[in-house]
């Protein structure tokens, strides 16, 4: 059905539109000007090409033992003159190869927990904004319950309970990370609700959910966008938290957190096995916040996450 | 005043309430409480007398009724490993954790707001261009592997400080540091954008104007405008250290509560899990409460509002 309030809204009450794949390009263009978020964006490229190409660029097998070969330091040639410039572990699996396998259950965890608690805090958030009363209050307190709780103490209290296995903690971390996206989604709701191309859809007579997802969603997602971008970081830490204190990703799957915790065992003799996982987790954090702030600062300056 | 007090008052308690919700479900999320609370060799009869025993056959809504007046009593049930009341063992902890996290929260504060106010100050020149990357980096390291690299440094190569336990100020310093250093970047960053905000108003020209000279500028006028984002944000970071307490009590095996809970987790041990949980999310709600009051000094057309 296309009732006449779209006809009508275009000729004199045109809202502002989502982006077109012009204005994107504008935007990247812009994005690009800005060196450090230019850092963030290649850094950013990079982790998620060796994620994805992780069997092209991997030097090594990152399950493959060798025993004789353990603890070596970074640098170290093998017997058949292979490099492994990071080093083994106490194992004598390659580190680099280990980081670069896993760069895929950071990625993958990140995306599909930022997936999930993204749909439902703009849900939320546009349902609680539009809305509002009963329902917004409703919202805002399960908000505040959701925010009193230490993240990481809920996360592992709930995974130790369910079992440690990728699902469930994609599902966890998503399904408890709504939040920001919901109050940032409200706000943004708040203003828009009362803007005149709103008000003429409801006149013409679109119903709640026409004039949410067509009128309202659009002028919301630039601003939830910033937010899953920083969010994203978030998620990558809390998942290689839970993995360092054992609650990730089982053994033998290579985690950023999985491979520190193994470190720490041999810090004082080899301090390579806890370094550069570290430095991985760093640097894609790092690069995923610096791309977030330069997207923030670029589309909506006012923004406050 | 009064209403706000209330209101504000009828909120935190319904969050309270919330928060009972959560930390009762955690123990019913599997669906068999009894499973995950006795031993994993029990007979099929000892299963089914512990059920009737703990009451797990009463409806959901009886057997929260019975663990919210227990709650309110402090009684989370016995520790099945060491045999003493949950909460005993929580409480006996909590001054480790608060000794932990407020020496993390000091440091923030006197690092940050000083940091944030000359990065302001001096906007983009060395100074602030060095505290800002550091700040960045803050916010990407993760926890766990600062105090990894921490004791690495200080503890292993340099001998300087011991790497774990709790006693005297030596071995409070790096645990502080690993603990703080997360929200001490947040804080420099808040600091920083809100002083620049200040200093762009008219009524500090207006000072300036007048000949106030520059150090009560700064310090007078401006700061006391840009403390109040930064009174919200301490209460909001209380969480965030109360979380990382549980990391970085882990790595230097900080007699607290996180590191309680996260053994508490691989005993399977639940009841003190669920009251550490709720000790600790209340802990949240209150100090925020308390931060709310603050606010009304500090601004007093919150309290209309």
């Amino acid at each position: 059905m296309t009732p006449p309030a779209v006809a009508t809204e275009s000729v004199a009450l045109a809202p502002p539109r989502p982006f077109t794949e012009r204005e994107w390009m504008a935007l990247l263009r812009r994005l690009v000007r800005r060196r450090t978020a230019l850092f963030g964006l290649v850094v950013v490229g990079i982790a998620v090409l060796t994620a994805a190409l992780a069997p092209v660029v991997s030097p090594f097998d990152p399950l493959a033992q060798e025993i004789s070969q353990r603890l070596r330091e970074p640098g170290w040639q093998d017997a058949q003159g292979r490099i492994h410039p990071l080093g083994t572990d106490h194992l004598g699996r390659d580190i680099l190869a280990r980081i670069i396998y896993g760069s895929r259950i950071a990625l993958l965890v990140g995306l599909a927990a930022v997936a999930i608690s993204g749909v439902l805090g703009m849900a939320i958030g546009l349902i609680s904004g539009y809305f509002g009363g009963r329902v917004d209050d409703f919202f805002m307190r399960l908000a505040d319950v959701q925010l009193a709780f230490p993240f990481i103490l809920l996360a592992i209290a709930v995974i130790g309970v369910l079992g440690p296995s990728l699902r469930n903690i994609i599902v966890v971390i998503g399904v408890s990370s709504w939040v920001v996206y919901a109050r940032v989604v409200r706000g943004e709701v708040l203003s828009i609700r009362e803007r005149e191309f709103v008000h003429a859809a409801v006149a013409l007579g679109s119903r709640d959910w026409r004039v949410l997802a067509r009128h309202v969603l659009p002028n919301a997602f630039t601003p939830w966008l910033v937010v899953a971008t920083l969010d994203m970081a978030r998620v990558i830490v809390i998942e290689s938290a839970l993995s360092f204190l054992g609650l990730g990703v089982q053994p033998p799957t290579p985690t950023w957190g999985g491979m520190l915790a193994d470190g720490r065992v041999y810090l004082s003799t080899a301090w390579w096995l806890a370094t550069f996982p570290g430095l991985a987790i760093l640097v894609t954090v790092l690069g995923i916040n610096l791309f977030g702030d330069g997207l923030r600062d670029t589309l909506d300056p006012r923004l406050k996450v | 005043m009064r209403s706000y007090l209330l209101r504000r008052g009828w909120q935190s308690l319904l969050v309270l309430f919330g928060v009972s919700v959560v930390v009762f479900l955690i123990l019913h999320l599997t669906g068999d409480p009894a499973l995950l609370l006795l031993p994993p060799d029990a007979s099929a009869e000892d299963v089914a007398r512990f059920r009737e025993a703990m009451g797990f056959n009463d409806p959901v809504a009886v057997q929260y009724l019975r663990f919210l007046r227990g709650a309110l009593r402090g009684d989370f049930g016995e520790s099945l490993r060491h045999g003493e009341p949950a909460m005993h063992l929580v409480l006996e902890r909590l001054p480790a954790t608060f000794e932990l996290a407020g020496a993390g929260l000091l440091l923030a504060l006197c690092l940050a707001i000083p940091a944030g106010i000359v990065s302001a100050v001096k906007r983009n020149t060395p100074v602030d261009y060095v505290s800002t990357v550091v700040a960045l980096l803050g916010q990407a390291m993760p926890t766990f592997w600062l105090g990894i690299m921490l004791i690495l440094v200080f503890s292993v190569r340099l001998n300087w400080l011991p790497s774990s336990g709790r006693g005297d100020l030596d071995h409070l310093v790096l645990p502080a540091i690993t603990l703080g250093l997360f929200t001490t970047a947040r804080i420099t960053r808040l600091t920083r954008s809100g002083m620049l905000e200040v200093l762009g108003q008219d009524y500090i020209r207006t000072a300036r104007a007048k000949g106030v000279s520059e150090p009560p500028v700064v310090w007078k006028h401006a700061l006391k405008n840009a403390s109040i984002p930064i009174v919200t944000i301490v209460g909001i970071e209380l969480g965030t250290l109360l979380g990382g307490s549980v990391i970085t009590e882990t790595i230097f095996a900080w007699p607290g509560v996180g590191r309680l809970s996260v053994q508490a987790i691989f005993n399977r041990d639940y009841p003190v899990v669920q009251a550490a949980v709720f000790l600790l999310a209340s802990t949240f709600v209150v100090v925020n409460f308390l931060v709310d009051l603050i606010y009304t000094y500090l601004d007093p057309r919150i309290r209309f509002r």
